[in-house]
């Protein structure tokens, strides 16, 4: 192949002083391409398990890098950039591409980039590629997809093309992993050479273009007319050289927008001629493509829903039937560990390491199966291409509340879980509406409410059927998910109000064609949001886990000593057995922690929601987690953790007031439930929250927010109930 | 705006009562002659929408919006919201 054999010329006639053999460092090669170009695949194939994914420097999109072992003595450093159709970032995520690519003398700058384009799509792919080619960078053009170009009747003259675009072109079909080997000598070469120029800026804008390129000492007049287009968003610029290029720009009445669509437009004048000269279609197909076939399947105006509906059901089965297994497994798993701990070694290390540590690390570690889960199926849905219709089907049921139809899974996916949900929001691109879903997702009812919902609608409301059909605690349950999910529409709502776009939202986007999903990036993807769920909101749950085991554990003074002393002292009188003492005890000493101290102080704010001291500490360890809001009030009224639903219940219906009548009344009850619906009783979702955004600032907002949701509701619940 | 309007190659004159994408019954086929706003334009050019290509609407969402078109020879799929089609003028 021509690339082959020029290449190693280039190579030698140009290298820098320091050969591939003596170089001090690997080669630094990043893959950049259109989305859909088959990047990913080739990423992988490049790369095979021998990545990591970080982030880029004050951003929250994802670096992935990795190794390739290009020969037997030589390694190179991959990094995978976001998909993008242009040098002309719109997103925050492609933004990340311009800020390492304009910084020649940054440490991360690559020595050269693998172009990913897809054969079938050639004039849109190459619009990106003449536009990093008159950047100046050494560039290598993996050809993709050459398989179904072929069947499509696409030829292409390679040899032509690569003499137009002056850089080696490697045919390959990524996904099978074929052309890799030759890619792999290619990049090998260590490429120097940069390919054609295939537009310059014209006279007209050279006097600003050359004044900035002089000023900032630049290596080429495009670069210089980027830093014009951009200089708002180029992170490294200090902001007095912002106000320099602002000024310049001003003066010379430069207006970005209309030049960048002429840029735009010439280069697609000039992709034409070559693309006139090298390729030549034969249309033998007559029929339509197999995907849009599919398509009219699968957005048929009532199919479609049918489709999505069923697809969504299997979902559910999915995160609440069959991950309850592994669930189970990790739970009996960390229990039995904590005990044969607590068997052998005693001390209060040994309390912390098990009740506080091991029991937050249950914590983090009971989330895994249903993050695998629901992302190993969002994975196959984005692979299939089938995500992208979605959206399609949802856009307009969405836009009314601020958000988009690419907020539908992660909203849809906060029913099991807000954790991996609001890491789901990632696909969606413009700033807003990832905000606002993000903000808005943990209000939908998650599985971890369940237990609570359980409790609290069996005590108060009768098992019986209501209009015939249905049962009155069904009915019951599902308002209370109708309440999260209109909660969550009326809040995205108002935040579109307040929230100020700082970028346009945009809807286009091309539809992907359906394909098999590729296992090994479904695997891929799993075991990477697991590791980043564990890593980073892991280390927060396990923090203020340890936190609230020391306050329910520790109290002030001699209390707590004074309380199991006087409980121990009734053990004769009352006649109780060696578990009843126990019981007793530990709810006595959990009064007297600095927990307890915490409800009785909490005691005047919730008691217009008609709550006590009791719910007041269940509130509060239930911070961590809703669940062991159960846990807790199990504890408190001494029926031990282990008791059934049943136990519970009785000592609840028996617990009485002041005035000897029941305490959990049907308004105390559901002004209860009703917090649990609003409330933000979740550390691992605020956690994942400051994850996402890199701010304190959306999780703050979002635990005010949603903490005084709660409250006012279920104030307005208690006081007209009771 | 008025500057794309009166000095872009892309924009004749008189554009007010022009036939846009979104007014394609689907099946249609219109060809591109110019995109009206000028943000919008940048995108949906990267995208391939491109004065002189033709587009043809291949269906619509069940509620109406968003629209799916089909850009060119090369068949590949936009799907682009009502409003966003509405900027993209053809030729008569």
């Amino acid at each position: 192949m021509a690339a082959i054999e020029r290449n190693p010329a280039t190579a030698e006639s140009l290298a820098p002083p320091a050969g591939p053999a003596t170089s001090p460092r690997p080669l630094r090669i990043a893959l950049i391409g259109n989305p859909n170009s088959g990047k990913t695949s080739l990423f992988n194939q490049l790369t095979g398990l021998n990545q990591k994914v970080g982030n880029f420097p004050g951003v929250t999109v994802d670096r992935k890098s990795g190794f390739a072992q290009l020969t037997p003595v030589q390694r190179a450093e991959i990094v995978d950039l976001p998909g993008t159709y242009s040098l002309y970032p719109k997103s925050l995520d492609e933004k990340v591409i311009t800020d390492l690519l304009y910084d020649r003398a940054a440490g991360n700058y690559p020595d050269f980039v693998v172009v990913t384009v897809d054969a079938n799509n050639l004039r849109r792919s190459l619009l990106l590629f003449t536009q990093l080619g008159d950047l100046g960078l050494p560039a290598v053009l993996a050809l993709n997809m050459m398989d179904v170009a072929e069947r499509h009747g696409i030829r292409i003259d390679l040899p032509a093309l690569e003499r137009e675009l002056g850089v080696p072109i490697i045919p390959m079909n990524a996904r099978k992993g074929i052309g890799v080997a030759a890619l792999k000598i290619v990049m090998a070469q260590r490429l120097d050479a940069a390919p054609e120029r295939f537009w310059e800026p014209d006279e007209a804008l050279l006097p600003l273009v050359r004044q900035i390129r002089y000023y900032f000492d630049l290596h080429n007049d495009y670069l210089a007319l980027h830093y014009a287009q951009q200089y708002r968003h180029i992170g490294f610029l200090s902001d007095d050289d912002k106000a320099y290029l602002q000024e310049l720009t001003h003066q010379y009445e430069f207006d970005a927008t209309a030049r960048q669509a002429a840029e735009t437009i010439a280069r697609y004048g000039r992709i034409n001629d070559i693309l006139l000269e090298t390729v030549t279609v034969t249309r033998t197909e007559t029929r339509e493509p197999i995907s849009n076939r599919i398509d009219k399947v699968l957005t048929h105006r009532i199919g479609g829903y049918l489709i999505f509906l069923s697809i969504l059901f299997l979902l559910f089965q999915a995160i609440f039937a069959w991950a309850q297994y592994p669930m189970d497994w990790i739970d009996q798993g960390i229990a039995a560990l904590s005990a044969t701990i607590q068997e052998n070694f005693d001390g209060p290390l040994v309390r912390l390491l098990t009740e506080g540590v091991l029991a937050g690390l249950g914590g983090v570690l009971i989330f895994i199966p249903q993050i695998a889960l629901l992302f190993g199926f969002l994975a196959v849905l984005e692979e299939t291409g089938y995500m992208a219709r979605v959206t399609f089907l949802m856009d307009k049921l969405m836009r009314p509340f601020g958000l988009s139809g690419k907020s539908v899974v992660p909203m849809i996916s906060g029913l099991a879980c807000a954790v991996p949900a609001i890491m789901g929001a990632r696909t969606i691109e413009s700033w807003k509406d990832r905000m606002i879903t993000i903000f808005v997702t943990p209000l939908m009812s998650c599985s971890a409410r369940i237990p609570v919902y359980t409790v609290l609608v069996a005590l108060v409301v009768p098992d019986q059927a209501a209009w015939g059909v249905f049962n009155l605690r069904g009915v019951t349950l599902m308002g209370l998910y109708l309440l999260g999910l209109f909660s969550a529409l009326g809040s995205a709502w108002a935040l579109k109000i307040v929230l100020k776009a700082r970028e346009r939202s945009y809807f286009i986007m091309e539809f992907p064609v359906y394909q098999w999903p590729r296992w090994k990036n479904v695997a891929l993807t799993i075991y990477q949001k697991v590791q980043a769920f564990v890593m980073q909101a892991g280390k927060v749950i396990v923090a203020i886990s340890v936190l609230l085991w020391v306050l329910a554990t520790y109290g002030p003074g001699q209390k707590q000593e004074t309380a199991e002393a006087q409980v121990r002292q009734q053990v004769a009188a009352q006649g109780w057995n060696e578990e009843e003492t126990s019981r007793r005890v530990a709810s006595a000493r959990l009064e007297n922690s600095y927990a307890g101290s915490f409800g009785r102080a909490l005691e005047p704010a919730i008691r217009p929601l008609g709550y006590d001291w009791k719910i007041g500490i269940a509130l509060l360890t239930s911070f961590a987690a809703r669940e062991v809001f159960v846990g807790t009030i199990s504890t408190i009224y001494s029926v031990g953790q282990d008791a059934d639903m049943g136990t519970l219940q009785d000592k609840l219906r028996a617990e009485k007031d002041e005035n000897g009548q029941p305490f959990f009344t049907p308004a105390r009850a559901f002004s209860l439930l009703v917090f649990y619906v609003f409330a933000m009783q979740c550390m691992s979702t605020l956690a994942v929250t400051y994850r996402e955004t890199k701010s304190w600032k959306w999780p703050v907002a979002q635990l005010v927010y949603m903490t005084g949701l709660a409250y006012v509701a279920a104030l307005a619940v208690y006081q007209v109930l009771a | 705006m008025a500057f794309f309007r009166n000095s872009s190659p892309l924009v004749a004159a008189g554009v007010a009562a022009r036939r846009t994408a979104k007014d394609l019954r689907v099946g249609e086929t219109g060809t591109i002659c110019c995109l009206e706003d000028p943000e919008m334009a940048l995108k949906l050019l990267e995208m391939g929408c491109v004065p002189g290509v033709q587009v043809r609407l291949s269906g619509r969402a069940p509620l109406g919006d968003p629209l799916m078109l089909v850009l060119g020879d090369q068949e590949y799929t936009l799907s682009v919201r009502a409003s966003e089609a509405a900027t993209i003028l053809l030729k008569e």
